[in-house]
């Protein structure tokens, strides 16, 4: 049964960000982007992260994308106009390249996951016999809440900090100029 | 159950479209697009393993961290974009080739 939903969120995540791939419509392709991570949502509740899943939700959907989509539609008539006259398909000549790169990256990269063999690591197995598995029933959250105010006080705090510098130059950066000062 | 193998080959494949969006759009956009989707990969692949780790929950705060660092560089990236925009009135990667005007 996880089995199924697995292979299902893993379609979903990897059609829709095909379609990403070869969408000539900006738009589309960021509503598909969309998708994808509703998917890979899913696939983070069946990993036993349903808290991660959750703050992909908020973060993601509710925050960088609508960022995208305003962006985007800031940047006025001329972009989308450039992007719908691109006319590019997926398997164009210009396109070959790109093509070519991925594919043998694609062939290496699963080379380096059948050698690995992520199931037989030694501290996976370890952890296995330890009963040291996050739990289904879902009870792990405490665990996360727990840490992240004691054993991972320091990253949190250096991230807080470092989010909201972020947020202030990205607030700096896009702000109109004057018109004495260009 | 599911294997870790399974979450690896799905994030692999994932971070193979994030690496051809990244390499054929025309876009700024397009490719901050690309970016998101690599970064989702290794979001997946410190999830999958995480689960592996109940005591100190190491995967899946990173994972966290790693949300949170994306959304940080979308805002900054998104902004330059503007700038950028502002000033060449194109966001195609190819047809930016001066840092001085």
């Amino acid at each position: 049964m996880v089995q199924v939903f697995f292979y299902i969120m893993a379609f979903i995540t990897l059609a829709s960000a095909l379609v990403v791939a070869a969408g000539k419509n900006l738009v589309r392709s960021l509503f598909m982007f969309f998708v994808t991570l509703f998917g890979l949502a899913g696939l983070y509740v069946l990993a036993l992260a349903d808290f991660v899943a959750v703050t992909q939700i908020v973060v993601y959907v509710g925050g960088i994308l609508v960022l995208i989509l305003f962006a985007f539609m800031l940047s006025g008539k001329e972009a989308l106009n450039r992007v719908s006259a691109q006319s590019e398909g997926f398997m164009s000549l210009k396109n070959a390249p790109a093509l070519l790169l991925t594919g043998l990256f694609l062939v290496i990269m699963f080379n380096v996951v059948f050698k690995a063999q992520a199931d037989k690591l030694p501290w996976v197995q370890v952890a296995a016999s330890n009963k040291n598995i996050m739990p289904v029933n879902g009870t792990g959250i405490n665990h996360i809440g727990v840490n992240l105010m004691t054993r991972y006080l320091l990253p949190f705090e250096v991230i807080s900090i470092l989010l909201m510098l972020a947020l202030v130059g990205a607030a700096h950066l896009s702000r109109k100029p004057k018109e004495d000062e260009v | 159950m599911i294997t870790l193998n399974d979450f690896l080959m799905v994030s692999v494949v994932l971070f193979c479209i994030g690496l051809y969006i990244i390499l054929a759009k025309k876009n700024a956009i397009q490719v901050l697009i690309g970016i998101e989707l690599m970064l989702n990969a290794a979001i997946l692949n410190l999830v999958a393993f995480g689960r592996f780790d109940r005591a100190n929950n190491a995967g899946q705060v990173f994972a966290l961290f790693a949300i949170v660092l994306a959304a940080a560089t979308t805002a900054v990236a998104l902004a330059i974009v503007l700038n950028v925009y502002r000033r060449y009135k194109t966001i195609d990667p190819d047809q930016i080739n001066q840092l001085k005007d």
